[in-house]
């Protein structure tokens, strides 16, 4: 097959530019662990209420700055509602729903996640910043869909 | 052309105009409801409770991206295999029982939907339980496709059966691709649909394994976006280059281009599940390299049409950037919509790479971004393209002169610049945090909800822009058919491949035999993931209806 030599230039600087993209991608992943949200636990969505921990959804500190937050999504309300962390604090969610799959997202935050009904996902976020944060569910969930947002308050 | 050729014709005409005038009502009616959101986002009107934003979302959705763009793409596929596979007697029985398949499953979609019982968005995510007989519509629309396939091949089958060691002509060679692509693809959403979701909606099963059904549905879900590039692709390769009376760069590389994206459309799935439980980092990666791997046909693409250009411009003895710019025919709509397509598509091309990007996709995963992006794609290049097409097709088919040709270039004129703007303001504000897919975004009047209103209003601005040009578009196509003005000649010209092009190795024309690549390709990348959610396979979300 003929391919013009002008077409050899651009595809090697087009492949040239995903490759460096892909190494970027990998230098943030390996470097500085930035990864996606990949839950591997399951758990029952019909028997979530009688399930520990989140029978008690809410915060539990394990050491200095360090904590651990358990919420439930459902239609429409997130518990805990509003999660108050001192600043400097790194915070682990783990979110699970009984019902419908939700979204959990904090704007100007990495905390971005998808919940889905049968898992528990997670994500670790250290609070830098004072400041009220918006917690959003941002996947459709219903009629309601729009009410249901929480806040987080770092002091 | 004699009495019988003639007849013939305007036999097959008949069935591509059914299937591009329901494409067209589609269209016109799902921009009425795009109209209402951007209103509704803005905060400029309240929808009524009897007709919900979420109904309106659905109603949007599902017309736009599921119902206009394919029922364009099997009339689209149906004429260009038709004129470039001439034949003296040809059944269109078969083309017919495809359309009547995919317009019931249509009507009964739409049925449900209106009447609020699948309020569940065009991704039906389970566990949301719309009605069974919402999914048994979807599926049917589904299985009229593949009526419409098995059309295609029969015909590309008997050239290559009259026609041995010839290669099959480019327009029937891109729509068969086209569609053994869409048909490894949609076998996905077929298994999710008729395997998960209708028995569970009929309560036939306790249960549905949501994990499982997003995998399925996303395995079709992105080589959905890959149907519509497709579709758009076999116009910009065997059409557009006749607007500018220019050839076709290169036959062997445009049939390499429909080839990489046969193989690499369907593996690539995962990366719309990037923040999703259950399924490992390592296939997330994978899929991020995948998808990469399918950018390349497009930078081929982008290389192909623009040398098409400039060889067009040096023949009128035109050089440089602005010269060859200037050169093509911007007055003629059907050049001016598919010039504006494919500008949009520069921009929807790298907002696609930024989506498909593992880690990045933790700042847009479904943020307003993301609509601002498959704006930039399927609402630009996909139906700027299929709506230009439609100005070269319609005079083709009803043997009439397009009314009126000024209308039709500021319809696309219109629709270049409201999607523009829309698309814009979607993409910076989905980087401020705004949400996609809600009603409202006040959040109580919370502080970072009131920095995103003014890119709402401006969104508003561009979803006017491009409801006007919408019904500008509606105006043409029903002009056409009531001003009866007599078109000189129906017959439709593909374009030729310029002297560059070498001659066409035969492994390229071997579409099945690729077919089945891809369909190994598509199982390969999926085998794991699936293998994993099997061995671990969380439990049963009974659902419910939330709305």
């Amino acid at each position: 097959m003929h391919i013009h030599r002008y077409e050899r230039i651009w595809i090697t600087i087009g492949v040239a530019m995903l490759l460096v993209f892909l190494g970027a991608i990998g230098f943030a992943s390996v470097a500085d662990n930035i990864n996606p949200p990949s839950g591997m636990q399951a758990i029952d969505p019909t028997k979530v209420a009688e399930t520990p921990p989140f029978d008690k959804p809410g915060l539990r500190q394990i050491g200095d700055h360090r904590y651990e937050a358990y919420y439930v999504a459902q239609v429409f309300q997130f518990t805990p509602n509003d999660l108050k962390v001192p600043v400097g604090s790194t915070v682990s969610f783990y979110v699970t729903s009984p019902d419908v799959v939700h979204g959990f997202f904090v704007p100007d935050t990495d905390i971005n996640m998808m919940v889905v009904p049968g898992w528990v996902n997670t994500t670790t976020h250290t609070f830098t910043k004072r400041g009220t944060y918006l917690l959003i569910c941002h996947e459709y969930c219903g009629i309601g869909h729009q009410n249901m947002f929480g806040k987080i308050e770092v002091y | 052309m004699t009495h019988a050729a003639d007849r013939q014709m305007r036999s097959e005409n008949r069935l591509v105009i059914a299937h591009i005038y329901t494409g067209t009502t589609a269209f016109v009616l799902g921009a009425l409801f795009g109209l209402l959101q951007v209103f509704s986002r803005a905060d400029a009107i309240q929808t009524p409770p009897w007709f919900d934003y979420y109904r309106i979302l659905t109603t949007h959705g599902v017309l736009m991206a599921l119902v206009f763009t394919t029922f364009f793409i099997t009339g689209l596929s149906t004429f260009v295999t038709y004129r470039s596979i001439p034949r003296e007697k040809r059944g269109v029985a078969l083309g017919w029982l495809g359309w009547w398949v995919m317009l019931i499953g249509t009507l009964m979609a739409a049925f449900e939907i209106l009447a609020g019982n699948a309020t569940v968005l065009y991704t039906f995510y389970a566990p949301l339980k719309a009605s069974p007989w919402f999914y048994i519509g979807a599926a049917l629309l589904i299985v009229g496709t593949w009526i419409v396939a098995v059309d295609i091949f029969r015909n590309v089958l008997w050239w290559r059966r009259e026609h041995r060691g010839e290669r099959i002509p480019l327009p029937a060679f891109c729509s068969a691709t086209t569609f053994l692509m869409w048909w490894i693809a949609t076998l996905g959403v077929a298994t999710e649909v008729l395997g998960f979701l209708v028995p569970w909606a009929f309560g036939w099963t306790p249960g549905i394994n949501v994990m499982i059904s997003r995998l399925l549905f996303w395995y079709f879900g992105h080589p959905l976006v890959y149907f519509w590039i497709m579709g758009a692709y076999i116009a910009w390769y065997n059409i557009v280059p006749t607007y500018y009376k220019g050839k076709l760069f290169s036959d062997s590389l445009t049939r390499l281009t429909f080839i990489m994206l046969l193989l690499l459309s369907t593996p690539v799935g995962i990366h719309h599940e990037f923040l999703e439980p259950g399924i490992a980092d390592r296939w997330k990666m994978l899929h991020t390299v995948l998808t990469y791997g399918v950018a390349i046909p497009s930078f081929l693409t982008a290389f192909a049409i623009f040398a098409s250009f400039e060889l067009a411009a040096i023949k009128q003895g035109k050089k440089g950037f602005w010269a060859t710019a200037l050169s093509l025919p911007w007055d003629n709509p059907a050049f001016a919509a598919t010039g504006y397509a494919m500008l949009l598509f520069i921009l929807g091309g790298f907002g696609g790479l930024v989506n498909a990007s593992y880690n990045m996709d933790l700042l847009v995963h479904n943020t307003i971004w993301i609509v601002g992006h498959f704006h930039v794609t399927v609402g630009g290049p996909a139906a700027l393209t299929f709506l230009g097409t439609a100005y070269w097709m319609i005079p083709k088919l009803t043997g009439r002169q397009l009314w009126s040709k000024s209308w039709a270039l500021w319809q696309a004129r219109l629709w270049f610049v409201g999607m523009l703007v829309m698309s814009m303001a979607m993409h910076l504000v989905g980087l401020m945090g705004e949400p996609r897919r809600t009603a409202s975004v006040d959040y109580l009047g919370s502080n970072i909800a009131h920095t995103w209103l003014p890119y709402n209003l401006v969104a508003a601005a561009g979803g006017t822009i491009l409801f006007i040009s919408a019904m500008m578009f509606a105006v043409v196509a029903i002009g056409t058919l009531v001003v009866n003005r007599k078109t000189e000649s129906m017959e439709a010209e593909f374009s030729e491949p310029s002297q560059v092009s070498g001659p066409t190795p035969s492994y390229l024309d071997r579409i099945f035999r690729w077919g089945v690549v891809a369909l190994v390709l598509a199982v390969l990348a999926y085998a794991g993931p699936i293998a994993e959610l099997i061995h671990n396979p969380g439990f049963l979300a009974p659902g419910m209806r939330t709305w």
